[in-house]
């Protein structure tokens, strides 16, 4: 059984008053997502990610198309006691405490007053907010409130999480434990769906992704394929002027930094440059490759967009 | 079901509390305490007349504005601020979100008037050093003016449900000036003929009935309120309260979240 399985969802707005005009969302989106797997849902802004997480959501209704998720229609009830959302920069009733706003959530989720009381401070601890559950949410830092937002969306242990820009808008510790957070949860075999347009993150995270730009499909793919697709040269930086001219007939481009010698060349040649190296007595600094990375994938796809 | 739409109501009543709502009460206290010296100078008969009519116009005015305004929010509010979509991404139904807000503000205008209504008997007792079998009276009007709020909310979330807060107000407003005409404009269109009769008659009841609501001057001058009236505005308010909530529900289960 899939995870999540979209069937040509299409969502079309209407804009203005007098004069009303189509303004498309999402084109016919076909996508599926197996059980137990990290699913990046990758695009520039306004491509139609959060367009497509509302519509798995119910909080808005398909132009054309449905969905299943855990096999049933997505629009079932039932469905959403076995669903986690994080909203894009999520805002909860600051009015309330941590403890009060995931008592109140764990209550339309369904879970009794003993589960309550034994998950949500466990909850708390791992989102790293244990000495704050009874300070009001108005105080809450942008980060934490993102804490407060993974904590609501796992609270109900849902086999599938959506997460729509988990990482946006926080800082570098910040995103590293998001980043952690959900690792732990694909160790737990929960699905992740979630959309974002850092691409490190997607790199480090997903099994798979799916490059959506203009509100179409325009790619899905195993992350470590994509990447080794596209791999194949590697960066040299050695140290010593002598190996340059012989580097030339391996490598077409040399730049030169002071002391320094930086070039790139094909997989095929980066043992005869190594040798080469060695030969002219230059001290290598450091051989990496380059290239391959998720983002040439995405501004592939988004340049075929384009053309 | 039950608990999810309690959850929800109380939650709207603890935001409520907390946002401050009920400090009006403080302001009804200070005008009665106000206005006591004042009525302390005019003889003992109409002394009472007055205490009741001030308070209860003074209820039945805090309560409609609370009403009206808390009413437009409590949906545009969650929209706006995206609070909805973690409570819409569970098993909660539209349906249910809509009754549990409904019932919350429900909640909050009963407390409200609760307290004010002993505050009002506590002055009462006070100038009047006595309470009489009549005064008891009085608690029908308070509870005419619990069903007139009733009323009052379901208006602003029907309105909320489609429209802008600003023009929910001023359609929740007017609703409800209309709506204290409406004996009149019933009068009228027994009086009027052809298609004018029509119309007053469709518009006297589309409006809510609250003049049948507002018994205060009766009360004040201890007229009797017949049990008929009673059961035909309890009857009247939870129909026309149970039209409009099903409106709302039936206008925000179509709704796209922006």
């Amino acid at each position: 059984m899939l995870a999540v399985e979209i069937l040509g969802f299409e969502k079309t707005y209407t804009t203005g008053f007098w004069r009303k005009q189509q303004k498309i969302g999402l084109k016919s989106l076909h996508l599926e997502v197996q059980q137990g797997e990290v699913f990046g849902f990758l695009g520039p802004n306004g491509a139609g990610k959060t367009t497509t997480l509302k519509l798995l959501m119910g909080l808005i209704f398909p132009t054309a198309g449905h969905a299943r998720i855990l096999g049933k229609d997505w629009r079932d009830p039932a469905v959403r006691a076995g669903v986690g959302f994080l909203p894009e920069q999520p805002y909860f009733y600051d009015h309330l405490t941590p403890l009060e706003l995931l008592d109140y959530y764990g209550t339309l989720s369904g879970l009794s007053l003993p589960d309550r009381r034994a998950r949500i401070p466990k909850l708390l601890e791992r989102v790293g907010l244990a000495g704050q559950g009874r300070v009001q949410l108005r105080k809450f830092s942008k980060g934490m409130l993102q804490r407060v937002g993974i904590a609501q969306a796992v609270l109900h242990e849902p086999a599938v999480v959506f997460l729509d820009e988990p990482m946006s808008g926080l800082d570098p510790v910040g995103r590293r434990e998001v980043r952690d957070f959900i690792q732990s949860l694909k160790r737990e075999g929960k699905t992740i769906f979630f959309s974002t347009h850092i691409l490190s993150d997607a790199e480090a995270l997903c099994d798979r992704v799916a490059v959506l730009s203009g509100g179409e499909l325009r790619g899905v793919g195993v992350v470590s394929e994509l990447t080794s697709e596209n791999r194949g040269r590697f960066e040299l930086i050695w140290q010593g002027s002598a190996a340059l001219q012989p580097m030339k007939t391996l490598a077409a481009d040399c730049h030169v930094a002071g002391e320094y010698v930086r070039t790139t060349v094909e997989e095929a040649r980066l043992q005869d440059a190594l040798d080469l190296l060695k030969t002219q007595h230059a001290k290598l600094i450091s051989v990496n490759p380059v290239g391959g990375s998720l983002e040439d994938y995405f501004l592939e796809k988004l340049g075929e967009a384009r053309r | 079901m039950t608990r999810r739409i309690g959850a929800i109501a109380f939650n709207t009543f603890r935001e409520a509390v907390r946002d401050r709502v009920l400090y009006n009460i403080v302001f009804f206290v200070l005008l009665l305490v106000a206005s006591a010296p004042l009525l302390g100078k005019i003889s003992a008969g109409v002394q009472r007349v007055l205490l009741v009519n001030l308070s209860l116009s003074a209820i039945s005015i805090f309560g409609v504005i609370i009403s009206i305004f808390v009413g437009i929010s409590l949906v545009s509010k969650e929209i706006e601020r995206r609070t909805l979509y973690p409570v819409l991404s569970r098993p909660v139904g539209r349906g249910e979100f809509i009754l549990g807000k409904y019932m919350g503000l429900a909640a909050t205008l009963i407390v409200n008037t609760v307290a004010m209504s002993v505050g009002f008997y506590l002055a009462m007792f006070i100038m009047m050093r006595q309470f009489t079998g009549a005064d008891a009276n009085i608690l029908i009007a308070v509870y005419f003016l619990l069903l007139e709020f009733l009323v009052v909310i379901g208006l602003a979330l029907l309105f909320s449900s489609f429209s802008t807060p600003l023009l929910s107000a001023i359609f929740a407003l007017s609703m409800f000036v209309a709506g204290t005409f409406a004996a009149d404009l019933r009068e009228f269109a027994r009086m009027a003929h052809g298609p004018q009769r029509w119309l007053a008659s469709s518009i006297s009841y589309l409006i809510p009935n609250l003049a049948s609501l507002n018994v205060i001057t009766r009360v004040s001058h201890d007229q009797f309120i017949s049990a008929a009236l009673v059961g035909y505005n309890s009857l009247y308010a939870m129909l026309y309260s149970a039209v409009t909530v099903c409106g709302a529900i039936l206008i925000f289960s179509r709704k796209d979240l922006k």
